[in-house]
């Protein structure tokens, strides 16, 4: 079990170097000239040469990446080119407001997704299980965004229940919440289709395993065995794709935050990109893969706590 | 005398959608302290009985004649929920394949007590050292290690015991065992063959063995039930119909048992043929178009049950009472 983790650990850490190997490389051949940006189309000749020597773009890519994931290493993330503040300081301070956002959105879909998913499951080729695959399957069509923007629209602007703008007062939990249902909610609506989907297809699968026969014919009740023997088997795939969906959310996140103007990684990565402001696009960009691996490894936790053939198995 | 421990009365099985009953008019007696042995090839309608037994059939599957567990008949005096509550704890069973009948991710210990979930009124450590005893029982030398294990870390004949030891923690008064030998290696087998024969010795009721293999009849059971294609052809005590079969059916079964071959041969014998699927049944007998002794009369007009002596039978036409020999 810990080898297996440790295993994982370190793979993280690897697609972690690689990713912002990446997107160093990408961030390089974006076309524009980081010098004229940052000092406007007036800037001399010595000037941008000064800035370029200064932010060391004269330097060979090579050079420049291993000094780039040196620095990210020891936690220096570069400086905001407009405001001149440590990138740093904006990223982590945006950080626990989108991860926030993520996990409020991933536990209120799985609180729904899951039971959902259960019913349909234990009353397959029913009306219920008709009705639930069919909410299922619109909802999942629906991007977060759009989701964002009806809710919106009508609980805010219309019916006035919850603010629009913003992520609340920073001292003042209940604002705080307040201005999350929301988002929250945008966020998650696919998801709880997703989830359903996946939870009744698993568990349908598990259900019709043989061991679950050897229950019945010890006349375990059947809500029993559906929910405390056949439904730890069954999540341990629903939790891997989720793993890899965080990637999805986080993206969704993104547009979220900008509909309801929410400070988080997201609306930084966006107006970094707007202004070409490259090195905290860049740390927010770090910042989401690291969350990306981190969300992969808690669920390998998870699947290996749960079941652990495949802990041996690597 | 008391109600037999299983008593099958006339018994029609037809699975939802079926063209035909999979099991037909089958009857007999499981009495306390007997051991029967249910014989047949594979879709003979054995596994449908067991799982008929215990109320575990699919939805929508009709259930025709009576099925009497002690004197009550399953469906009509005993409930649905009353079934539930008799499997466990009244009628244990042992399957077919050990490495697929426990839960893969949960430790030996803990399962064993999840399965007799109706002894969670007592404190844990009761239940504990009562599994730990019953595995002990069925020859597992270190109980404490296995309880801590997991299924995949165990071989079959290990995992078998494991699923007996399930099985006897319920003290059932019926113990259904279905071919729970067909899954191991020879040597196993017949390990696992013993503790079998010491397990029901102990208990206080019958027991239903399902196998295709007589040998295993011989040495574990004391009566017989040989069904084919879904029907009854003949019953008795082992020694009876061992002796002297009187279907041709049972004869040609009892010559394919390599344990019965005397003469040095190149070739196993087989029976001519495959049992016919349940909606091809011939008109008369359904073992005619295989039997090596069939007559004209055997094609055009299905054999009634021969009772040929006390609770034993045979379902041919040739079949006569043999006197059987001291």
């Amino acid at each position: 079990m810990m080898s297996y983790l440790v295993r994982r650990l370190v793979l993280g850490l690897l697609v972690l170097v690689v990713a912002m190997l990446l997107l160093f490389v990408l961030i390089y051949a974006v076309p524009g000239d980081p010098a004229t940006i940052a000092l406007g189309p007036r800037a001399s000749e010595a000037q941008k040469a000064f800035f370029r020597e200064q932010m060391g773009l004269d330097q060979p890519l090579a050079v420049q990446a291993a000094s780039f994931l040196w620095n990210l290493l020891q936690g220096d993330f570069g400086t905001d080119i407009l405001s001149q503040r440590p990138v740093a300081d904006l990223v982590f301070s945006a950080l626990p407001r989108t991860v926030t956002l993520a996990v409020a959105g991933v536990v209120w879909a799985a609180l729904l997704g899951v039971p959902l998913g259960i019913w349909a499951a234990l009353r397959p080729g029913t009306f219920i299980d008709w009705v639930i695959g069919l909410i299922s399957t619109s909802v999942v069509a629906l991007p977060a965004f759009l989701m964002a923007i009806y809710a919106l629209i009508l609980f805010s602007v219309t019916l006035g229940w919850f603010p629009a703008i913003g992520a609340g007062d920073p001292g003042d939990l209940a604002d705080q919440l307040h201005h999350l249902v929301l988002p929250a909610f945008a966020i998650g609506v696919a998801w709880v289709g997703y989830i359903a989907r996946l939870v009744r297809v698993s568990m349908l699968e598990t259900l019709a395993q043989p061991h679950v026969r050897t229950y019945r014919a010890f006349g375990v009740p059947d809500l029993r065995i559906a929910l405390r023997y056949v439904l730890p088997i069954a999540v341990v795939p629903v939790i891997s794709v989720l793993g890899v969906g965080i990637g999805n959310l986080l993206s969704g996140a993104v547009l979220v935050e900008v509909v309801f103007s929410r400070p988080g990684l997201g609306s930084l990565a966006y107006d970094a990109v707007i202004s070409r402001n490259f090195p905290v696009l860049l740390g927010a960009v770090v910042v989401t893969t690291a969350l990306y691996v981190a969300a992969n490894f808690i669920a390998d936790t998870l699947i290996a706590w749960l079941d652990p053939r495949l802990a041996e198995k690597g | 005398m008391s109600a037999p421990v299983l008593q099958l009365d006339k018994v029609c099985i037809r699975y939802p959608g079926a063209p035909a009953d999979a099991v037909r008019g089958v009857s007999f007696d499981l009495r306390r302290g007997e051991t029967l042995g249910l014989v047949g090839e594979s879709g003979s309608g054995k596994s449908t009985l067991a799982a008929a037994t215990m109320g575990l059939l699919p939805a929508g599957t009709a259930v025709q004649g009576a099925i009497r567990f002690e004197g009550r008949a399953l469906f009509s005096e005993i409930t649905d929920q009353q079934l539930r509550r008799l499997r466990g704890r009244r009628i244990g069973t042992i399957s077919q394949d050990p490495f697929t009948a426990l839960n893969p991710v949960m430790r030996i210990g803990t399962q064993l007590d999840a399965l007799l979930h109706w002894t969670h009124d007592r404190p844990k450590k009761d239940r504990m050292a009562r599994i730990e005893t019953m595995l002990e029982r069925v020859g597992l030398s270190d109980p404490k290690v296995r309880m801590a294990q997991y299924p995949h870390q165990m071989s079959g004949g290990i995992l078998q015991r494991i699923s007996i030891a399930a099985a006897m923690l319920a003290e059932p008064t019926l113990l259904i065992a279905d071919e729970p030998t067909t899954a191991l290696d020879a040597t196993t087998e017949a390990q696992i063959l013993g503790i079998m024969a010491e397990a029901k010795a102990t208990l206080d009721g019958a027991t239903l063995f399902i196998t295709h293999d007589m040998s295993v009849v011989e040495r574990l059971c004391d009566r017989i039930a040989v069904l084919y294609a879904g029907e009854l052809v003949e019953t008795g005590t082992v020694r009876e119909v061992l002796d002297a079969p009187q279907h041709p059916y049972t004869r040609a079964l009892l010559d394919c048992d390599p344990a019965r071959i005397t003469e040095p041969t190149r070739r196993l014998p087989t029976i001519e043929g495959t049992v016919p699927p349940i909606h091809k049944r011939p008109d008369g007998c359904i073992f005619a178009p295989r039997c090596p002794a069939a007559i004209a009369r055997c094609h055009a007009e299905a054999p009634e049950r021969h009772e040929l002596g006390p609770r034993r039978s045979a379902a041919c036409h040739l079949a006569s009472p043999t006197p059987v020999t001291p």
